[in-house]
């Protein structure tokens, strides 16, 4: 394969509004997800969680193999896997050392599970790749409106436990002490959380799920500290990787995940750029008064 | 006046270790009541009671009339100084943002009567003129100052503070005591001071409850803090010396050997 032809198998933008119109419902799915995974990516750095958000997406990758492998729907099967583990981890980890001592026993044993019902799988191959990289393309109507329906209620979920869940995750003991239910809270936030992974892995798959619900929040916070400036800011980041990202891979023979992750890092690498100049220029909203000389 | 904190026949144990029995304590609006003692001597656990984070073994405590319930609006509570790591994503007034409204449920939507008690918080302390710095920036003393804003954001009857002068240097130590006494006095708070060290804070201090092996004291800091009184809970001799209105207390026992070795005379004694 020359150059040439490896450039039209990444870019190709021949008959592109046609193909527009045949994967809209992927772009739709495309921009929930975003939502919500930059939603819940926030809460995903202040709980520093991003490798429990690992774990989890191989749990899942589990649960999605053996769905397809005895012929059962392969989203729910993710969604078990994902919520399983993020129950396991949210009552046993307490402690952050506990808890990644965990995740770092369960990850290999639940990408070993997968990869055992993958080999045991017949069928397909592209269904096999799917879980691990991502299928977005083929989104049927009834599919986006089971994911809009699911995303919503986690979004929903999580706007009535924002503060608390704000004030438990940056501030635990006070919040405790205020009366906040930091250990229900603690749970409710891993199956949010699991319930994300879950619907994600649809879009970029199993191993890139982090690109969704890490990168776009840890890009948002290397450029504001203010809460509500994350959120929007994370939100629009994950918006326009996976929106982007389809929009990018239409006309090419590649799966959609390699253009989400690598929009994801652009704007990452922006981000932190950003960030250390104005950290060089000392900028951080401190009010210094300068007091004249007579 | 009405006690607004009362213990009756307050006893807490860990296992067979007691921390302290038998404590009937009134505390009134607007004392400055410091809570001293080694380490291991329950003055934390003291206050977990008070928060209604830490059940008694046996006896009563009362907050405003009512027995302690987590979540109560009377108490502010100025935990220990710990440092946020310096990528905290919040700054300044959403520290203190928290301690207004942190604990509703749902998302805030309208901003302006919070914004406006955060400023008002801000101003009370000082801290106006780094709001919008991320916390993780902040100097210890600094952090330090938001905790207070942060706990007397419901302008609490009772202000609970555990060490809240630890590894502060000696003026932030006094500003940030100033700031709570000025509570206690302008808005007839009570405050409860947990610390190992007096001296910052003993122009202020009404009485004191002393804890020490098993055992406590309750009296005005001239009563407590003395040669007999402190030798007598310790068990042995300690010398209190005073200067320039400062107390210094030599020869205390050192606080863990000193617990290990209670730990097993008791179970000595149980056995």
């Amino acid at each position: 394969m020359d150059a040439d032809s490896i450039l039209g198998a990444i870019f190709n933008f021949d008959n592109y509004a046609e193909l527009l119109v045949l994967v809209q419902n992927s772009i739709w799915a495309g921009a929930i997800l975003g939502l919500l995974g930059g939603l819940v990516g926030t809460f995903v750095m202040k709980r520093d969680l991003a490798f429990a958000v690992h774990g989890i997406s191989e749990l899942s990758f589990a649960g999605a193999a053996f769905a397809l492998l005895v012929g059962a729907d392969v989203v729910f099967g993710s969604l078990i896997g994902s919520v399983a583990a993020a129950l396991l981890l949210g009552v046993m980890g307490v402690r952050a050392r506990d808890k990644n001592s965990i995740i770092g026993v369960i990850m290999p044993f639940g990408l070993g599970l997968g990869i055992l019902f993958l080999s045991l799988y017949q069928g397909r191959a592209a269904n096999k790749f799917g879980l691990l990289t991502g299928q977005i393309v083929s989104v049927d109507t009834v599919q986006l409106q089971a994911l809009a329906g699911t995303a919503a209620v986690v979004m929903f979920v999580l706007l009535a436990i924002w503060r608390p869940l704000n004030f438990a995750s940056i501030d635990p003991e006070l919040a405790e002490a205020r009366g906040v239910p930091v250990r229900t809270l603690a749970i409710v936030f891993m199956v949010v959380l699991g319930v994300s992974v879950a619907l994600s892995i649809q879009v970029v798959g199993a191993l890139l799920v982090l690109a969704l619900l890490i990168t776009p929040a840890a890009a948002a916070l290397r450029v504001t500290s203010s809460p509500v400036a994350a959120v929007v800011l994370s939100v629009v980041f994950a918006v326009t990787a996976t929106v982007g990202g389809i929009l990018l891979a239409l006309g090419g023979r590649i799966p959609i995940s390699p253009y989400v992750t690598t929009l994801s890092f652009l704007i990452y690498v922006v981000c932190r750029a950003i960030g250390s100049v104005r950290a060089a220029r000392g900028y951080n909203g401190r009010v210094v008064t300068v007091s004249r000389q007579p | 006046m009405k006690s607004v904190v009362s213990l009756r026949g307050a006893c807490l144990k860990f296992g067979q270790r007691t921390l302290w029995e038998d404590l009937d304590l009134d505390i009134r609006p607007g004392e400055f009541f410091a809570v001293l003692g080694p380490n291991g001597s329950g003055k934390t656990s003291f206050l977990k009671v008070l928060l209604g984070l830490q059940k008694l073994h046996s006896g009563q405590a009362m907050l405003g009339g009512r027995p302690v319930e987590r979540g109560s609006s009377l108490i502010g509570y100025i935990p220990q100084q710990k440092s946020f790591p310096p990528d905290t994503p919040m700054r300044a007034r959403d520290l203190v943002a928290l301690g207004v409204d942190g604990h509703r449920w749902g998302v805030r939507l309208s901003s302006g009567k919070t914004n406006r008690k955060v400023d008002q918080l801000l101003e009370m302390v000082g801290a106006s003129d780094y709001a919008k710095v991320p916390v993780g920036q902040l100097s210890g003393g600094e952090q330090q100052r938001l905790r207070v804003a942060q706990a007397l954001a419901t302008d609490p009857q009772v202000l609970l503070c555990d060490e809240p002068l630890l590894s502060l240097d000696l003026h932030h130590q006094q500003a940030v005591s100033a700031l709570i006494n000025k509570q206690s006095h302008e808005h007839n708070s009570a405050v409860v001071f947990v610390t190992h060290e007096i001296n910052p804070i003993i122009d202020y201090v009404d009485r004191v409850l002393y804890l020490a092996g098993g055992r406590f004291r309750v009296g005005a800091p001239e009563e407590v803090m003395t040669t007999e009184v402190l030798s007598d809970l310790y068990g042995s001799h300690v010398e209190v010396i005073r200067a320039n209105g400062r107390i210094v207390v030599v020869g205390l026992p050192d606080a863990t050997t000193h617990h290990h070795h209670e730990a097993e005379t008791m179970a000595g004694e149980v056995a």
